[in-house]
């Protein structure tokens, strides 16, 4: 291996300053409008949007609504459009943009305010409609004794598309959401692929095909594959949507 | 004023909370799980390498039950943990690991054949036994004598979190997202819910419920520096505190991981060194073999946190402009081990540190990561002071694992604690007796009180920033209670926190946003947060000895004799700038494992006037007991399964030991 080193510096040059354009909206503040609010900040090393959103929110401005979590990349919290891309804002370093970094909050989603929109509601509606669940055999399991047994492949492979952080990158991606605004985009199609796959759930293709043979489900996806572009867990949601509507329209034609 | 009306009321959304709803939810109750975030965005997500549960499955686990996992807890927590605790835990986490791959969490299975590992910088081939294939996988972690850590990759947390959270929703358990709990309702013996604000309008109301749960996780955000999500700021215990009533236990007993990320704070997980990685200095020695040659990489967290700063103070940490750090060298896994079982690591290293860890060594040094401490209960959860007030997880101190937690047991105990409170919960609920007689009045005055508190925030004369008064406090923690701590230093911490407790009275906030208004959540939190960083450091002050991850340089060896007990702070005075301290003795009489020699870390101590006795005792009883089963001179020694919900009682089968 190479000698360790750490992440190369550019010790010698004087601090950029960034501009920081967010589109800022608060919908309980009756009569006013959606606009573009700019924030200047000096650059530090290895900033993050999670660091200069923070600077900012304790410096500049207190009322400035976003949402962070866990700042890690993996709870899904911070999505967001940069620079007309949606992406995770807490693991994006501000060094690979120019000076001018632009903010909007993602669409589709309910707004809350400024960058914070409702993912969660979304997310608890379409788990509830697609029943992102293992259906189980009614009698349960006899906790005192071994586990079943799964094939460790099978295993790997489900946990694949269990990698889903519901950050809503997707739903902000997709094309056919704009025009249907009941599709249940990718990261719901990722979950009935995530449990069909799954030997636990007793559902067959004919249950699938209940929740997701229609122009809501599969069968509305428009193939733009803006979706997997922007998954930050690089999921194969292209692929898996393609897989599903094969097996789905198996399903339909035999009926 | 709106008032929700439910049986039972979760303050937290992570994996103990949902699992105490799902178990009441399960006997026929109403149960409302609150969480600052959606459910799935908790803290809970973050765990990463595994979940210790002796299942025995893989090759270096056989040999490896409840006994086994039960003295390696016991010696993590440096003898700090309630030993019936432990037994009840460790009796049930192999049930937990089990429930939850029928829910769906794909678990790392065993494949049979062999299969090269990283043991000590060797490689090293192992041959999986063909009756485990397709069993739940365990790897290696610090402070366990068999590999016990079930895993799902490095994502454990995240799918297991999704596995609850999908199984909450099959439950029908109603998730009441962006909401906050402010105070809990109350009278001084009896808790009835909690006032609530909503993060979305802002709105303040009452939630009514026989019972209240809280699983709020920890309070890393006391600290600059911590692997802790930005929500970890501990107001689930806070606010049990502020009750005057309900006590928190050894809140002075904060675990530092030693493998942050450098400077972030961001964690890579303990299954880095599990699986064979190595610390490095800054010339490229691997240090740990000098410092603790039993077990090295894999001793207790505190101990090799401790080591690494020991070794930094030497001048042989590697420098940076950030300051000093140490390294955590992966690249000997494999770029194929990393990818199967170090993803989520990989994904940080690379937009983190811009870096291959196939190909680079990772800067690392110990953050803040775990709060031993929490709202003191009893075994069944609930708190002995405050009747149908529980609490479970991170945000407990029931207590398993006093002054240290062993990697993996904490996201295991999130799960155990949810199944057995959930069941006692539903059997309070169950009982007549607990019925709730309350007075609207009551709830108004507290609600009333909490909405009077908010105004005086906007209303106040006072000049004083919330977002300065909380950097001040974690710069305070993070540099004088820390990993090394002395009288002197945690003084000034105890000092400066008070004054700052008392600017904060006289916190500012200038924005009127409608709606959950950031400026005032922080201006709110932090009163709250130095109440609890006052009981951190005020703890640490008086504990003259050293235990676990409480390290004292001026005291620093474990003092049974006088410290072998668990401290209890309250806060009667709600203008008063220390909590009052009291002390819950460990009977060493009642011990399964008297306090000894850990394994690892110092040899030095002072024994307790009982543990010798103790220990002959137990001798005796083991002699006189030739010939009999384990459980049967398990019960002996220390019987505890009367303490489990009848459903959880019962041995756990394995491979190598089947029911009968």
């Amino acid at each position: 291996m190479s000698e360790p080193q750490t992440v190369a510096p550019n010790d010698h040059e004087p601090p950029r300053r960034l501009h920081i354009n967010v589109l800022r909206f608060n919908p309980r503040e009756a009569g006013t409008e959606p606009r573009v609010q700019t924030y200047e900040i000096e650059e530090a090393h290895g900033m993050t949007l999670f660091l200069a959103l923070s600077e900012i929110r304790e410096k500049q401005d207190p009322s400035l609504q976003f949402d962070f979590v866990c700042r890690a990349g993996i709870c899904g919290s911070c999505a967001m459009v940069i620079n007309g891309r949606p992406g995770l804002a807490c693991r994006t370093l501000t060094t690979q943009f120019g000076s001018e970094i632009t903010l909007a909050p993602l669409p589709v989603f309910e707004l809350i305010g400024d960058l914070s929109v409702n993912t969660g509601k979304w997310m608890r509606a379409m788990s509830e409609r697609l029943e992102t669940w293992v259906h189980m055999n009614e009698a349960g399991v006899d906790l005192h004794k071994m586990e079943e047994r799964m094939d460790p492949a099978l295993a790997e492979e489900v946990y694949e598309l269990d990698r889903c952080i519901e950050c809503g990158c997707c739903v902000g991606a997709c094309g056919t959401l704009r025009m249907r605004p009941g599709f249940v985009g990718a990261v719901g199609l990722n979950k009935i692929a995530r449990f069909r796959l799954d030997p636990r759930d007793n559902r067959s293709d004919d249950d699938y095909y209940e929740l997701v043979g229609d122009d809501e489900g599969v069968f509305g996806c428009m193939s733009l594959v803006g979706c997997q572009d922007v998954c930050p867990k690089n999921l194969p949601l292209a692929t898996q949507i393609a897989f599903l509507r094969r097996k789905m329209l198996a399903n339909g034609l035999k009926r | 004023m709106k008032i929700v009306y439910t049986d039972v009321l979760v303050i937290g959304g992570g994996l103990a909370g949902q699992r105490v709803a799902i178990g009441a939810r399960r006997r026929g109750f109403d149960a409302t799980v609150i969480s600052l975030v959606p459910a799935k965005r908790s803290h809970s997500a973050a765990a990463q390498g595994g979940m210790q549960a002796s299942l025995a499955n893989v090759l270096k686990a056989q040999g490896d039950s409840e006994d086994v996992h039960f003295e390696d807890t016991v010696r993590g927590s440096d003898w700090g943990a309630d030993q019936e605790v432990v037994r009840m835990f460790v009796n049930t986490a192999p049930k937990a690991v089990r429930e939850l791959a029928a829910w769906g969490v794909p678990w790392s299975r065993v494949r049979k054949g062999d299969r090269e590992v990283i043991i000590n910088g060797q490689r090293v081939t192992l041959t999986e036994r063909d009756e485990a294939h397709g069993l739940i996988m365990q790897r290696d972690f610090g402070g366990t004598k068999k590999w016990r850590a079930c895993y799902v990759s490095d994502g454990t947390g995240h799918a297991l979190l999704y596995a609850m959270s999908d199984r909450a929703i099959a439950s029908g358990v109603p998730v009441h997202e962006r909401a906050e709990a402010l105070a809990l309702i109350h009278d001084g013996g009896r808790c009835y819910g909690a006032v609530v604000r909503d993060l979305i309008t802002g709105e303040l109301m009452a939630y009514v419920a026989k019972a209240t749960a809280i699983a709020t996780g920890g309070a890393g955000r006391l600290y600059r520096v911590t692997t802790n999500a930005v929500i970890c700021e501990g107001i689930g215990t806070a606010i049990a505190l502020e009750t005057g009533v309900a006590a928190v236990g050894n809140m002075e007993a904060v675990q530092f991981h030693p493998t942050g990320i450098f400077p972030a704070g961001i964690l890579v997980t303990e299954g880095c060194r599990g699986d064979g990685g190595l610390l490095k200095d800054g010339e490229g020695h691997r240090f740990m073999p000098d410092y603790e040659p039993e077990k090295k990489e894999l001793a207790s967290r505190d101990v090799v946190s401790r080591r690494m700063e020991e070794h930094i103070r030497k001048g042989k940490g590697a420098k940076s402009r950030f300051g000093d750090h140490l390294w955590l060298d992966i690249t000997l896994l494999g770029r194929a081990h990393i990818d199967r079982n170090l993803r989520e690591v990989k994904e940080i290293c690379a937009y983190f540190l811009g870096i291959d860890p196939a190909e680079q060594w990772i800067a690392v040094r110990p953050a803040q990561h775990y709060t031993m401490g929490g709202v003191r209960t009893t075994p069944s959860g609930q708190s002995p002071a405050l009747m149908g007030l529980f609490a479970a997880g991170e945000a407990a101190c029931w207590d398993m694992h006093g002054f240290n937690r062993l990697g993996g047991n904490s996201v295991a105990e999130t799960v155990v604690a949810g199944m057995i409170v959930g069941e006692n919960i539903a059997d309070f609920c169950a009982d007549p007796a607990n019925d709730i007689d309350f007075s609207t009045g009551l709830v108004r005055d507290f609600v009333e009180r909490e909405q009077g508190k908010l105004d005086a925030l906007f209303a106040s004369g006072g000049t004083e920033d919330a977002s300065a008064i909380r950097a001040e406090m974690q710069d305070l923690m993070t540099d004088k209670v820390g990993i090394f701590r002395t009288g002197r230093e945690l003084e000034e911490a105890v000092d400066a926190l008070q004054k700052l407790l008392v600017r904060s009275r006289s916190i500012r906030v200038r924005g009127h946003a409608l709606g959950a208004n950031p400026e005032l959540v922080t201006a709110y939190r932090v009163q709250k947060m130095l109440k609890l960083a006052l009981c951190v450091a005020y703890g640490a002050l008086v504990r003259t000895e050293s235990r676990g991850a409480h390290f004292r340089e001026d005291y620093p060896r474990r003092n049974d004799q006088e410290w072998l007990k668990r401290t209890l702070a309250t806060w009667p005075d709600e203008r008063g700038t220390l909590p009052t301290l009291g002390y819950e003795p460990l009977d060493v009489m009642r011990m399964e494992l008297p306090p000894g020699w850990r394994g690892y870390g110092a040899k030095d101590y002072i024994d307790h006037p009982d543990t010798a006795r103790r220990a002959s005792e137990l001798e005796a009883l083991k002699g006189r007991m030739a010939g009999a089963d384990r459980f049967t001179v398990q019960n002996a020694l220390m019987p505890y399964e009367h303490l489990l919900p009848v459903s959880l009682r019962g041995h756990n089968e394995r491979m190598d030991e089947r029911l009968t």
